[in-house]
């Protein structure tokens, strides 16, 4: 056996630990920040699946994919983080008509 | 002679990307047993750099052509420019959504910064501008 393909098996190893992971987190997160740092280490673990694949085969078919993840895979947990501090901001400021001084009524 | 040139860049190229990928199971494994948010998020963001880094050099000598060099690189630095965007948004969410442990802290510089805010944001709200 090569010591390129005995490598590309162990990294698939090694990437579906990392994976399994993810997916352990996405699923039983408790927060919904957890859930979206698991969807990021997900998202590497198939771009560098993608790249093991390739450096097997000595090819380049999905390096464009690669390209393409790691320009776009920002996105995500970037909105669930900005709607999360707007919920939780919402959840705050929901109790302060009881502390705001009366006179103001009528607002 | 049964070693060559091409077989020393083939060990090297899987050696590189053993070490690139075992960093994404560090992730995984940190993630399972990392107890608050900002701790995993410590863990997850090893593999997003350098794991894509040694996995991607490990592919560009296992390819061995210089023609793939500028793509490799514009993956990787892609990466490294979007990399702290969504880590600076996680952080700043986890922060300011009360996901963390304040004890697990050593030093909080932030909290005065987020306390002066929040004073703005209320004597704003109690004195809300004409018109």
């Amino acid at each position: 056996m090569d010591v390129l393909e005995l490598a590309g098996w162990i990294s698939l190893v090694l990437l579906a630990i990392g994976a399994l992971g993810a997916l352990y987190r996405i699923v039983f997160g408790p927060a919904l920040l957890d859930r979206a740092i698991a969807v990021d280490v997900l998202l590497i673990a198939l771009s560098s699946g993608l790249t093991v694949w390739m450096a097997l085969h000595e090819s380049l078919h999905f390096i464009m994919l690669v390209v393409v993840a790691s320009l776009i895979g920002f996105i995500s947990s970037t909105t669930l983080a900005r709607f999360t501090v707007e919920g939780a901001q919402a959840n705050q400021t929901e109790p302060e008509p009881k502390q705001r001084p009366m006179g103001d009524g009528g607002r | 002679m049964s070693i060559t040139f091409d077989s020393w860049l083939d060990l090297v190229a899987a050696i590189l990307l053993v070490v690139g990928t075992s960093l994404s199971a560090v992730a995984g494994f940190g993630l399972l047993r990392f107890p608050d948010v900002l701790s995993r998020m410590h863990a997850a963001t090893k593999p997003q750099v350098l794991g894509l880094l040694l996995a991607l050099a490990g592919l560009g000598l296992a390819v061995g052509s210089w023609k793939i060099l500028p793509v490799l690189l514009v993956a990787w630095l892609m990466q490294l420019i979007t990399a702290p965007v969504s880590a600076h948004m996680v952080g700043r969410a986890t922060y300011r959504s009360h996901h963390l442990n304040p004890k697990s802290i050593a030093v909080d510089d932030l909290a005065k910064v987020v306390k002066e805010q929040d004073r703005l944001d209320a004597e704003q709200d109690n004195n809300p501008p004409a018109g």
